[in-house]
Parts: C-alpha cells; structure tokens; sequence
C-alpha cells in the first residue's frame, strides 16, 4: 500500500475510533476525556510540506468537530499542532541524515525517548490549547489546569498502549520508492 | 512591492498557519453564539449517515432495556385510552380525540412524533444528541426531547432535511424552565459541565420547604416543554446565604448513557407565544411610564 491510500485509511479508522468509541465510553471522571484522533498528525511522513501539514491538520480537525458539534475547537488545536510538529522533529531527530532514513516518526525512527518527548510535547499543546478554548468560554481556572494534567496523562498512555500493540512496519525510505 | 512578496513568500507557512487558526477560532465564536456554523447543514447530512449505520449496530447491544422500558410506557398509555373511563351519567359522554379541534372546545396543543438517538455523548461540556428527524419529517429548532421514559432530554437547536442536532440537558449554556412537585415553585435547571448525572437547580427562595428525593418536573410557564414532565430528583440541599437562594442538586432523570428512542414534542402555539412575548417587550419599551 502506498503512503497516501495508508493514510488515508488511517485518517478514516483514527477519526471513527475516536468518535465511536473514545467518546462513547462510560463516563470516567469529568476531567478525563481520552483523546486519541491526532495520533494521525503525529504518524504523517517526514515528506509531507508544513503548508499541507497544516491543511491536513486543519481538516483532520474540522471533520472530528462535525461530528462532535464543536466546529473549531478541534480544528485549532491541530493546526496548532502540525504548525509546531515540524520544529520539534527537527530538534529531536539527528542532524546527519545519511543515517536517518526512516519515512515516518515512530519509536523506531527516533529511539524511544525522543520519541516519547515529541509525543508529550504535542500532546501537551493539543490538549492545552483545546482546554483554553473551552475554558475561555466556560469553567474556572483550577479545572483548566487539572483537566490539561489529567487528558494529557490519559492520552499519553493510550498512544503508548497503541505503539506497543501495533507495531508499525519499518519503512525505509529509498530511492527506488 | 517586490520585498513585501519575498517577506510573504519567506513566512508563508506561518501565515497558512494564522489564516487557518483565524478560520478555527472564527467557527468556535460564530458557532457559540447562533448554534450555527458554515456548511453545517451538509456536515450534518453526512455524519448524519455515518452515525445511522454506526446505530444500527450498536441498537442490538440494548435492545432488552429498551424495549422494557417502551413496554413501561406504553403500558401507562394504554391506561390513559378514553376507554377505559366512563361516566355514570348517561347524558354527557366526554370523548378527546385526535382531532385538532373538536366541538367541546378541546384542541391539542402538544403533538409528539418519535425518533430515534443516532449520536449521543455525555462526556464533553457541550453534548449534543442527534436523531434521525429533521426538517422533512416537520421538526423545527425548539422543539423539546423526552426519552422513552418520559424524563426531559433536551431541546432541537439544528436540523437538516433528515436529521437533527438537539442540545442535551448536559449543555452548559441549557436552562430549563422547572418547577418543584410538592410546592409548584419555579426555578431554572442547568448544567454545572461537571457530573453528567446531576444538574443544578437555582433560583428557588429559602422560604420554600425542599427535600431530598422530591421530584422536579418541567414548569407550567416554559414555551418549549409541556407541563409535567420529569427532570429528575432532588439529590443535595444547599443554601446559597447571598442571596437567599436554593442550588438544589438534581439527579437527572434520564440516563445520557443509553438513550435510543426519543419523543419530540412540538408546542403548536410556540411561534404565537414567542411573537406575542416580543411584541410586548417591544411595546413595554416605547411605552410611557403613565400610572395606569
């Protein structure tokens, strides 16, 4: 399968685990609302342009607002994130590139730990982002920061259950492909 | 002129990403204050869709509950039938049917068609239901939700042809007109965006006698919901010594979880009312203050 029909998959299977079944599990606890959808932005190929990283987040976004009734709010965070993902990549990834050869961000790519730092940064900017807009709107300040805290946490361990039970094949990216 | 486009062209990438998030931050803004959104209506056809195939699969799973409870309820309704009632006296014979308008003067002012919860969610600040009637099957925005049980879900705020967006008690910017069975008070019922199984119920002076476990129903003054209908029950008590008032903390009626089949009650004097209610404030307005 090529990088575009997989992503698009992805896109489509991210977007309807997160509408039906994220959102649909019984209530936790108010602050825990487990968030898994961005996953997608964050597994996009080293190739894509930050002018379609952003496009591509902007959507990705928007098409989980229509079906949670908040246009916007998604669609913000994500672009915020696909703005931000291209700088946190180019710090975390080793200058040498004769070495770095891997299509897309994964555990393998980019050793664990830096890979786990470019997860919580992005995943404390999606979240922060998204709970500020909605706290501008409605709710007080110490909810505003235990909601970041605990969606944040939840998400984090989601995406690394996800990593850990799916490995993703090693792609290299090569010249004949 | 020639420098303006190599600056455009050097930062493109950040204005892609400042016109896109002015794109975002203007549908949340727009969105929060008309219930409305650009393209909502054709977004809504497809989720719409999609959420229509999703349910038919996930209808199975709670199908036994469901259908003890519309047994429940219709089993009430059939003790309702004018069959069951007669009078002694031979003379008069009070018979309501489903006419609009019948020679003893009775006409109806609720009419309810059913539909069926296609999308629901209880775990946002801002849950919204959607149903599989819209504008085509007669349902307009306003119109109020009652679960099969007969407890208050919410009201219409959106419709497309075939579908509608209902705004769920569990919405921080509802409020339901309520009133308390045993003293007849009024108060209004929100939703606090924390425990989606409690809503707050405000505005109810101290001087009214209140207790755990009496029962609050929608109020006889609300344009949107018939009179009668449960919200749910008093759960805590406490005593806002401000202002002298109740935040009663109401046990919701209806379970958010697992609601399937929904009732949509439409007021047919809701558009009179409404106008009426204009046209007065407008009036009080212009008026002059002469003792009357």
């Amino acid at each position: 399968m090529n990088d575009f029909l997989k992503n698009i998959t992805r896109f489509i299977f991210f977007i309807l685990v997160q509408v039906y079944v994220l959102n649909k599990i019984p209530h936790l606890h108010r602050f825990i609302t487990p968030y898994l959808y961005y996953l997608f932005i964050l597994w996009l190929p080293f190739s894509v342009s930050r002018q379609w990283l952003l496009v591509i987040g902007f959507l990705t976004g928007l098409t989980l607002d229509y079906f949670t009734m908040t246009p916007g709010l998604h669609a913000a965070a994500c672009t915020l994130i696909a703005y931000v993902r291209p700088f946190i990549i180019n710090i975390l990834t080793p200058k040498d590139s004769s070495e770095f050869n891997y299509r897309e961000p994964s555990p393998m790519a980019m050793q664990w730990t830096p890979y786990a730092v470019y997860v919580f940064v992005l995943t404390l900017l999606h979240h922060g982002y998204m709970v500020l807009l909605e706290w501008l709107s409605f709710g007080s300040f110490l909810d505003f920061i235990i909601k970041i805290v605990a969606t944040t946490g939840i998400s984090m361990l989601l995406i690394f259950t996800a990593e850990l039970l799916f490995p993703r094949k090693l792609r290299f990216r090569t010249n004949t492909a | 002129m020639r420098n303006v486009f190599l600056f455009l062209r050097r930062y493109r990438t950040f204005f892609t990403f400042l016109i896109l998030q002015g794109v975002a931050l203007w549908f949340l803004v727009n969105y929060n204050r008309f219930h409305r959104a650009k393209f909502l209506g054709v977004a809504n056809e497809v989720t719409g869709r999609i959420n229509t195939q999703y349910n038919k699969v996930e209808d199975y799973f709670s199908l036994k509950e469901e259908n003890r409870r519309v047994h429940r309820l219709n089993d009430s309704l059939v003790n309702l039938l004018p069959g069951n009632f007669s009078r002694h006296d031979t003379s008069v014979r009070f018979v309501q049917d489903s006419i609009p308008y019948d020679t003893l003067g009775n006409y109806r002012r609720y009419l309810s068609r059913t539909a069926t919860v296609i999308y629901n969610t209880a775990n946002s600040q801002k849950n919204f239901i959607q149903v599989n009637r819209g504008s085509s099957q007669g349902i307009k925005d306003n119109m109020a939700v009652i679960s099969s049980e007969g407890a208050v879900v919410g009201v219409v705020v959106n419709t497309s042809p075939n579908f509608a967006q209902v705004m769920s008690l569990l919405h921080v910017q509802n409020s339901v007109s309520a009133s308390l069975k045993r003293s007849g008070d009024f108060g209004t019922a929100e939703w606090d965006g924390k425990d989606p199984r409690y809503l707050i119920l405000k505005k109810i002076p101290k001087t009214v006698e209140v207790k755990k476990g009496d029962t609050v129903l929608t109020s006889p003054v609300s344009f949107n919901y018939p009179p009668g209908y449960m919200i749910g029950t008093v759960a805590d008590i406490n005593l806002d010594n401000t202002t002298g008032m109740y935040q009663l903390k109401i046990k919701t009626a209806a379970n958010f979880n697992n609601l399937q089949q929904v009732f949509i009650l439409e007021n047919t004097d809701y558009a009179e009312q409404t106008r009426l209610n204009q046209e007065t404030k407008k009036k009080m307005e212009t008026a002059p203050k002469n003792p009357r």
